[in-house]
């Protein structure tokens, strides 16, 4: 296996239940490392659930799951440590508002990865600098344009240096002149080679800057390959009746 | 008027009865001053507990924190329910009796802590479960555990919520300190009262009232202060 094909997520019969709803009926799914991803799929397909499984934010039903090849559902692993691994970016920031944006960035610096004081700042400044927000490192999030708190906690996730991001329709809470200065970081992470797995309504960039889109229905992955195949040629007759049903909207 | 005045104001009386009520002012301030701290602490720490022991934990020890869990609201709902002079009485008859030898100013003491602990328990888990669920998310997704979330993300943004509600209850439960003069704690009404009485005239009533302005008057302030200062744009 070249270093290219390493995987550093690896999803093998994945299913989550909540109650007697069967939200994800059993996901087979790999993200090479420098991967960039996106699943689409109609509201209620388990787009987000599969996500948040990725880090047990939701703790899965049954099925494995690997993270830069720890087993993340095993039995006495280290979730926290595990998590400083996976960043995670949210549709609605979640910043902390009693903190600044440095502060936003480097409280896990300070208290899970035990680092020091000016170490956490250099590290928490750098990140925002990569975000393009080094001169709003004191500024409070209530005082943030939506794009800049989304990219503020786009800088949260670096900050730790994790091996995969995964970002949960980062763009839909915000306002459309704003969204292109998040997605402009985003390309310049693929640039720089960081994995991720996007839940996300923007098929433009999509389109644009994916490896792969995969595509989910009532929890299961319909289909999945390169953009131009899902967009322009999609095998499967749902995937065919999405993907119109979007382009009709537009 | 000039009844009214020597019934309510009259000078000479005040004038008479001032000392005391000042060294009232003093057994007052102190008495709320220690209330204030015991109970808001102890309702804090009852109230992370609580909260704490709502997180799903394997068996045998689920259990045992259900039974914590239920106990600490127990304790909170009977202390929200008792009339606090009923307390005070059944502390400083009580406690004795069970060999704690409880002066009336403990019992008075123990009484409003216990009351203010349960209202206060109620008001920060009210503002520990109103902080967004998101904010948890984002806290433990960057691999902050239970309590480092609870204490650096969730607890500061509760706290701040909750000032108002719990300004107000605090301030309502330390004037509560009046009712020690049932077990004969020397408090400004203790001696406004007992100046009633010796001097058939109830303006030491009148100045022990300005003594309470003069206290719970600028706790007010203060209060309203503080909500302002820590309000936050969201």
């Amino acid at each position: 296996m070249t270093a290219i094909d390493r995987p550093i997520l690896e999803v093998q019969g994945l299913r989550k239940s909540f109650g007697a709803v069967e939200v994800l009926k059993g996901i087979d799914f790999r993200l090479r490392e420098r991967e960039l991803a996106f699943i689409i799929g109609p509201s209620g397909s388990g787009k987000s659930t599969f996500l948040r499984c990725c880090n047990r934010l939701e703790e899965p039903s049954s099925g494995a799951i690997r993270v830069d090849g720890t087993d993340i559902l095993a039995h006495g692993v280290d979730i926290n440590a595990v998590r400083r691994r996976i960043g995670m970016v949210f549709q609605s920031f979640n910043l902390y508002p009693h903190m600044t944006a440095l502060g936003n960035v480097t409280l896990a610096l300070r208290l899970a990865s035990r680092k020091s004081k000016a170490e956490a700042t250099d590290i928490g400044q750098a990140a925002l600098a990569r975000v393009g927000l080094a001169e709003k490192a004191h500024a409070y999030p209530g005082e943030l344009s939506g794009g800049q708190q989304q990219r503020v906690a786009i800088a949260r996730a670096l900050a730790l240096e994790p091996k995969i991001v995964l970002f949960d329709e980062p763009t839909s809470a915000l306002d459309p002149e704003l969204v292109g200065s998040v997605l402009q970081v985003m390309r310049d992470l693929r640039e720089a080679g960081m994995t991720m797995l996007v839940v996300s309504h923007e098929l433009q960039f999509a389109r644009a800057a994916a490896d792969r889109v995969v595509f989910m229905e009532d929890g299961v992955i319909v289909e999945q390959g390169p953009p131009a195949q899902i967009f322009g040629d999609p095998q499967q007759a749902r995937t065919r009746a999405f993907v119109a049903r979007i382009d009709g909207h537009r | 008027m000039d009844r009214f005045l020597f019934t309510f104001f009259n000078g000479e009386v005040m004038w008479e009865y001032l000392p005391k009520i000042l060294s009232g002012m003093w057994v007052t301030t102190y008495l709320a001053a220690f209330v204030i701290v015991t109970g808001l602490a102890l309702g804090l720490l009852l109230a992370l507990l609580r909260s704490i022991l709502s997180q799903t934990m394997p068996a045998p020890l689920s259990w045992l924190a259900e039974a914590v869990r239920l106990l600490i609201i127990f304790f909170v709902d009977l202390m929200r329910s008792v009339p606090p002079l009923v307390l005070i009485v059944l502390f400083f008859y009580g406690l004795p009796a069970l060999g704690l030898d409880i002066a009336g100013l403990g019992a008075t003491w123990l009484a409003l802590s216990l009351v203010l602990a349960a209202f206060a328990e109620e008001i920060y888990w009210a503002g520990l479960v109103a902080v967004a669920k998101g904010q948890w998310e984002a806290a433990r997704s960057t691999g902050l555990g239970f309590l480092q979330t609870l204490l650096y993300v969730i607890l500061p943004q509760a706290i701040r919520l909750t000032i108002p509600p719990l300004t107000n209850r605090t301030i309502a439960i330390t004037k509560g300190t009046a009712l020690g003069q049932v077990v004969a704690v020397q408090e400004i009404l203790y001696q406004a009262y007992s100046g009633l009485s010796f001097s058939s005239n109830p303006s030491p009533l009148t100045l022990g009232a300005l003594a309470y302005l003069a206290l719970f008057l600028p706790v007010v302030v203060v209060g309203r202060w503080i909500e302002t200062r820590f309000a936050w744009r969201r």
